[in-house]
Parts: structure tokens; sequence; C-alpha cells
């Protein structure tokens, strides 16, 4: 049921799962327009690169509408009989919390305020009521022990889902997620499996301070033996929720503070999305943008400006930190031969630092120029607004980012 | 100076007096209270001081039950505590412990075991004591210092033995080593190199077990967890986060901490600032018990009533077993700062010495039994170490293999396919 829409060797990118799968409408421009570019088309000759411009600005005029993901559009509904419904991301995940919860009785929540409270975002809300206090656990404020307590329910026989109140509380739990969520079912020779979710919201906010803004992925990436991803849309935030509960292996789910309300419509059937792949937000043919989380807004919204140039950037959203999906991204680069990636970790071994690393060392004879990394300046969030503004990436910056790779 | 304290007065105590709400009545001491007793005239000139602490204590409860055997007069005593065969498991199950760790030692100056290896002579009664009295499927966790706790679990010397050696015939397939012993045939959860860090998931096994019964409706489950963990430990943050919990939610756990008194080089006394670590439950609503750690049968009796308090949903208990590790911390600790008298005290309180002498003045077995049961143990570590050394190393094959439990976790190659899925892969070759 999943349209390719891709020219020669892409893969299907699109979420695969048990059920139907749903294309949401972001993937299809319209259903009766060939979107397949033959590769061919755009003769490169060695050692420059040259646009043609007159082509490209036309098709850069049918892409402006469909620049940029946000408003929900029923137009691509027609490809599936149900309407599905709309809701914001936390209610994405609640929904897919609670799904999982009815499908699955050992599957319990454990966080500080999940319970009575519903969460410090909401994501639990009501769940408490429903399922009862021991399966909805309020947790006193005691991050290392609870995560801990989770891994010993989770090697149990349980599934825990583990909410930090803010990815950041996390560094509290360190020591269980590095030495036992990670390590534990190797050191045991695979006698015990631990399938824990840890989630949470990190990330830049509105000027929560430093401490408020921290972007744990970077920390968690070279632990062996989890799973990280992170989520940026309703439609993929309920699905990566429920594949992470699914999954045998412990999988860190990052949310991001400023994007619990971002509304999207939704399936009503059961699906999931793969948590190993990466999702083709845009395709294009200029220039690979890397990017998950907020940051996939600010390239979306610094693509318009770059559509409007007359570029085509193709922007994928990698969802998975852990492990890159090496296989879309390639196909990518293979494509464009430039790469930028967009990131809110900070510069010093972030995750744009290990995928420039990884791409480097598959894909370096693709490369037409060097990999460019947009990435958070190494410098603790500040509290005052415009200070913030410029640690975090922005639009303008990625616009000449683009300019600078594709000159 | 501590009173006399028989074992069967103190059975006739038991924790069924303690009721949730016993926290809120006045403190019931017995007038012979004895206080932690460590070698140190220091610590006999603090307890004499916490004594009056304890009295003035208004809420939780508070046992210490102790005994110097040298003190002991020879009373006759009405009722055994133990039937010959429980003596006879709980003989061989010490000696199974020591004969294990003195193996271990050979074998480690031999050169077939490596790295960190801590060996635990001296405190083969707390881990019989408690130990021997669980089901299969109670679960116990352990800290690095678990060769014992495993074979007392039921983990056969000759997979514990490999598994030192780093044999793929090990309980962890070589993987774990000395300080990650796992079983879960025998629910056995660990083996954590960290201190501390075992007893947050023991907290989760336990809460698991509550899980069960009260929200899977598994009604007859009733599985107790053990956390064994030492003197240093009860410094840590997750230690008292965790009596936090598993007091709030009642959960079928015990605490037991292994008191011997040192932390590698650091004496307890010079660490912590109230020594007394049974007084540390109360606080967070659980009962504290001290017991003697080098008697068996006291803690044995301890336990019995930890575990069944557990059982019965009433929740958590603190045991604190004073014992002495005869060894050093490690295999590479030289062992210098601890005072020979301290450990000439201990030495003539060694709990195989003890219980023989016990089985056999009660005349529950004689000398040619329990030399049987030694030689038979002896022929068991030969045999356990004999079969480590023929096993066979892991094989590079192994490698990948077990770091996660579903190996798509590895992600998708350049090519499309899983890296999993990769022929090299299951050779241990494979770019991951």
């Amino acid at each position: 049921m999943a349209a390719i829409f891709q020219g020669v060797g892409a893969a299907a990118t699109l979420s695969s799962s048990p059920s139907n799968s749903f294309v949401p409408k972001k993937f299809l421009t319209s259903p009766r327009r060939s979107f397949c570019v033959p590769s061919s088309v755009v003769v490169r000759s060695d050692g420059s690169v040259n646009f043609d411009l007159n082509s490209k600005s036309r098709r850069a005029q049918q892409l402006v509408a469909n620049a940029v993901a946000t408003k929900a559009d029923s137009s691509a509904a027609s490809s599936s009989s149900n309407p599905g419904h709309e809701l914001l991301l936390f209610e994405a995940l609640r929904e897919g919390l609670e799904e999982e919860m009815e499908r699955d009785p050992c599957v319990c929540v454990m966080g500080e305020d999940v319970g009575h409270y519903g969460g410090s975002y909401k994501v639990t809300k009501d769940l408490a009521k429903k399922f009862g206090d021991l399966r909805v656990l309020d947790t006193p404020i005691a991050e290392n022990s609870f995560t801990g307590m989770g891994i010993g329910a989770a090697m149990t026989g349980l599934r825990p889902v583990v909410e930090g109140m803010n990815m950041g509380f996390l560094l509290l739990a360190f020591n269980q997620i590095s030495n036992n969520c990670g390590m534990l079912h190797y050191t045991s020779g695979g006698q015990f499996t631990i399938p824990i979710v840890i989630r949470g919201p990190g990330g830049v906010g509105r000027q929560l301070g430093a401490e408020h803004s921290q972007r744990l992925e970077s920390y968690f990436q070279s632990i062996p033996g989890i799973q990280m991803v992170a989520c940026s849309t309703p439609y993929n935030a309920k699905g990566l929720m429920k594949a992470a509960i699914r999954s045998e292996n412990p999988v860190i789910l990052f949310e991001h503070v400023l994007l619990y309300n971002l509304k999207e419509r939704i399936p009503d059937e059961d699906y999931i999305c793969n948590l190993e792949e990466a999702e083709m937000v845009r395709p294009g043919e200029h220039v690979t943008i890397l990017t998950y989380s907020r940051m996939r807004y600010h390239v979306m919204q610094a693509a318009k400006t770059l559509v409007n140039k007359g570029y085509d950037p193709e922007v994928i959203d990698i969802r998975s930190l852990k492990p890159f999906d090496l296989y879309t991204i390639g196909n990518s680069v293979k494509k464009t031969h430039r790469v930028l990636i967009v990131e809110e970790c900070m510069r010093t071994g972030g995750i744009g630092a290990s995928l420039t690393a990884a791409i480097t060392e598959n894909f370096n004879d693709y490369l037409d120029a060097p990999i460019m990394c947009l990435s958070s300046q190494d410098v603790p969030t500040p509290y005052a607004g415009t200070l913030e503004e410029w640690t975090v990436v922005q639009p303008a910056q990625i616009v000449t980012a683009v300019e600078q790779l594709c000159q | 100076m501590a009173t006399a304290f028989s074992a069967p007065k103190f059975a006739a105590q038991p924790f069924t007096t303690i009721s949730p709400t016993s926290q809120h009545k006045p403190l019931k001491i017995p007038t012979a209270a004895s206080p932690f007793l460590g070698s140190t005239r220091k610590l006999l000139r603090l307890s004499s001081s916490s004594q009056l602490n304890l009295r003035r204590r208004s809420s939780g409860s508070v046992f210490a039950v102790s005994d110097v055997v040298k003190e002991k007069k020879p009373t006759p005593i009405p009722s055994l505590l133990i039937t010959k065969e429980e003596g006879l498991e709980l003989y061989e199950d010490m000696v199974l412990g020591r004969s294990f760790e003195d193996m271990c030692a050979q074998m480690y100056y031999r050169g077939k075991m490596f790295g960190f290896v801590h060996l635990y002579n001296g405190q083969e009664a707390v881990s019989t004591g408690f130990i021997k009295l669980l089901k299969q499927q109670d679960s116990v966790v352990s800290t690095y210092r678990d060769h014992v706790h495993a074979l007392s679990k039921g983990v056969p010397a000759r997979a514990v033995m490999s598994e030192l050696f780093g044999k793929t015939t090990g309980c962890c397939r070589g993987q774990g080593g000395s300080m990650h012993m796992f079983s879960s045939e025998h629910n056995l959860i660990g083996g954590f190199a960290f201190i501390g860090e075992g007893i947050p998931v023991a907290t989760g096994a336990a809460f698991t077990s509550k899980y069960k019964r009260e929200v899977l409706k598994e009604a007859d489950c009733d599985h107790v967890t053990l956390a064994f963990f030492g003197d240093g430990t009860c410094n840590n943050g997750q230690f008292f986060e965790c009596l936090n919990m598993a007091a709030l939610w009642k959960l079928p756990i015990v605490f037991v901490v292994e008191n011997n008194l040192w932390a590698i080089g650091m004496s307890h006394l010079r660490a912590t600032s109230d020594p007394q670590i049974y007084k540390k439950g109360p606080a967070f609503g659980m009962p504290g018990v001290h017991v003697d750690g080098m008697d068996v049968l006291k803690v044995r009796e301890v336990a019995k009533e930890a575990i069944a308090r557990a059982r019965r949903g009433e929740g958590p208990t603190l045991v604190e077993c004073e014992t002495y590790r005869f060894r050093g911390h490690s295999l590479a600790d030289p062992d210098e700062l601890r005072d020979p008298t301290e450990k000439a005290h201990y030495a003539a309180r060694d709990p195989i010495t003890a219980l023989k002498k016990y089985l056999i003045e009660n005349n529950l077995s004689g000398e040619a039994e329990l030399k049987a049961i030694d030689k038979k143990i002896d022929e068991l570590l030969e045999d356990a170490v004999e079969f480590a050394d023929e096993s066979p190393l892991p094989p590079r094959s192994q490698l990948l293999e077990n770091v996660f439990a579903d190996p798509k976790g590895f992600g998708i190659g350049p090519d499309g396919r899983y890296r999993c899925e990769d022929p090299k892969f299951t050779q241990g070759t494979a770019h991951v």
C-alpha cells in the first residue's frame, strides 16, 4: 500500500507495520502527479555543479506548496477509507501508551507525577484513573533508583515505561541507564531481556534555563545495547511509542518540550513506526539535510526560503539516533552528493558529530563537498531570550549553509 | 558489654508482633538489647551512648540480637532450631562456599582467572542462612562478592567456575565474569560491580512480584527478593532511596546488609556518622534488625521471620548481619590495614566451625558424616575445575550475539539490509 515515489534505488522509507500502513499526506504531493524524477536528468560536469536554473525553478514552483509539512491536509486521506482523527503530539503519545497498556497488561508506567497529576506534559493524563495507581506509578524523586527499579521490573517480566519529567533529570539515572539498562542483556549472557522504554522531554525550550534545556542524546549515544529514537510529529510520536514498547530492546524515546502541541491528523487504525528507519520529509535533488526533533521544523522553514531561491533540498528526519539508518541516508547522499546536518546537540560530541563520522566512513566517495554540521553552540543555554536564540540553529543559518554548500 | 541473648528466646519474639502501626507504639526494647559489636574500644564507647538514643526513640521498631560465643554458658536448650537434614544442608552449603572460594584463590594465582575477584570467606553464614530458606522463584540480587550467593541459590559449581575461567559454558557464557553472576533459571539477578546499583534492580524485582499479585491477579504470587550488599553501600543514595520506595509500597523485599566492617581499606566507623545500620530501617518505616552474622542459626531465625513478613505482604525488613571477611577485599588487596587482633577475634567465630560444633554437641551428626560431606565437596570442586578447564573459550561468533535481545537494534546498513542479516554478523566480524 505504501506508494513508492522515489526514483531509482530508493527504498521504501515509509514506515511499515504488520497492519495496513497509512501513507501520511506529507509523503505524497498529490496522488496524480508523478513525482518520480529519473536521476539522470541533471548532468553534472566534473568538479563543478551546474544548476539548470530554468528547469529547476519550474520544479521548484511545483514544490513550494508542499515544502513545509505543517497544516493538516485532508487530500491524501483519499488513499485510505478512514478519515483518521486530529490530535496534538502529547495526545498522540498518550494514545499510543494507552493502546499498548490495553493490549498488554505487563506494560506499566513509572515516573514523577505521572499518576494523579497526569504527567507534567499531560502525556499520562487520566491513565492512572483507568489503570490504577500501581500500573501508573507515582514515584518519589529518586531518578537513579526508580529507573533501576524499572530495569529490575523489566528483567523479571514487566514492560515498564519510565518517564523522566525532563530528560535532563535522567542524568541522575546515568548509572542505571549506562551500566544496567544497556549492558545487562550482554553481561548475563542473554539470560535477561530489558524491554524498558525511557522517555521524556528534552531540548531547548523557551527560556527554561541551562539545566532544563539539555540534549541527553549526545551523552547516551555511546551506551552499547540501547536504541535511541526521537519523535517529531504526532504520527511518528505515536508510532515510535508503540514500537518502543513492543521492542525487546531497551529504547530511549526523546521528545521535545516545544513540540507537544503540534497538531496533525493521524490514522485510526493500529500502526507502528519502525524504530530503525529514518523518515523522508521532503524529497529533493540538490542537498541532503539530515535533522531530527525540533530542528526538523527549522529546516522546513528554511526549505521554504530555499525553494524560493531555487534550491531543491532533500530533508530527512533521521528519527533513529542510534542506530543510524544508513540506507535512507546513503541513498540520499548518493543522489545529492552534499550533506548538511542540522541538530540541536552541542557542537562537541553530539549526534551530528557521530553522523558526520558515519557518513564520511561509508559514503566518502559520493561526497562533492565536505559535510556541514550545524549544531548548537557549546554554551550552557542562557536564560535571556536573545542569547538563547543564538545558541540554537536558526532557519537563516540553514539557508546560508545550503547556499555555501551548493556553490 | 553485650549480654548473652540465646537463640530460642529470640525465636519466641517473632516479628509478628510488629504490625505496620507499631511504629506509633512506644518502643519495646528487650532489656538485653546489645548494640553493634565491633572490635574497637571506640565503638563500645559509642554503643553505650547510642543505647540512650534507642530508648528515647518513640517510633519504629528496632531489635538488636547479638551473641558473644565465648561468653555463653552451656545451658540445656529445650528445643533445637534445626533438624538433622536442615543442619547437614546448611553445613554442606557453607563448606561448598568456603571450599569454592579457596579454590578460586588457588586458580587465580595459577593464572586461570583474571581481573577483580572478591572472595566471601567468613561470611558464609549470611548467604546460607538466608538463601537456603528461599524457593526457586524467589530472587536474589548481590554485589561483586557474589560467587557464594550464586552457589547457595543453586547455580551449579561447574557453571560458576567456568564463568570465572571465562569459558563459554559459564553461567553467563563467559561474558559476565566474577562480578556479574546471573542465572534466570535460579532467579539470580546479578552480580553488580558498582555498589548500590543492584538495590534498585532488587526493588524492581520485588515490584514485579507485587504487580503480578495485584494487577495480573496471580493470587499465589508471593515471590520474595533478597538484596545483599555491604556496609559501604549503606552510605550510598540508592540504598536510602530504595528503603523509602520499598517501605512506601510495601514491597516483598529483604535488605540484607553484610556488615564486614571494611570497605576495602575504609573502616565502617570512619565512613559512617552513625555506624548502627539497622537503626536506619525504622527511619523509613520498616523494622531494623541486627544479628550476629557469624552464626548461621541466628541468621536463619531472623531470615525466616523477615522473609515470612515479606511473603505475607507486610513489606520490607532491613537486616544488618555483623560478619567478617577472612581474606582481603579482593585477591589484589594486600589487606594491611586490618588489625590482626580483630582478624583473630572473628576467626575464632568461624561460622563453619560453630555449626559443626553445634551439630556434634546436639547429636545431630558426627565427625565422620561431616568429613564425608567435606570430601564430597572437594570432589565436586575438582570436577568443577576440570570441567571449566576443558570447556572451550568463547568463539568470535559470540561477540555480537547478546548485545541486543532483538538484533535489529544494530540498525540498517548502507546496503538496505539489517546489519544482523549480514553473514559476518554470526561470525562476529560484521561492522556494526
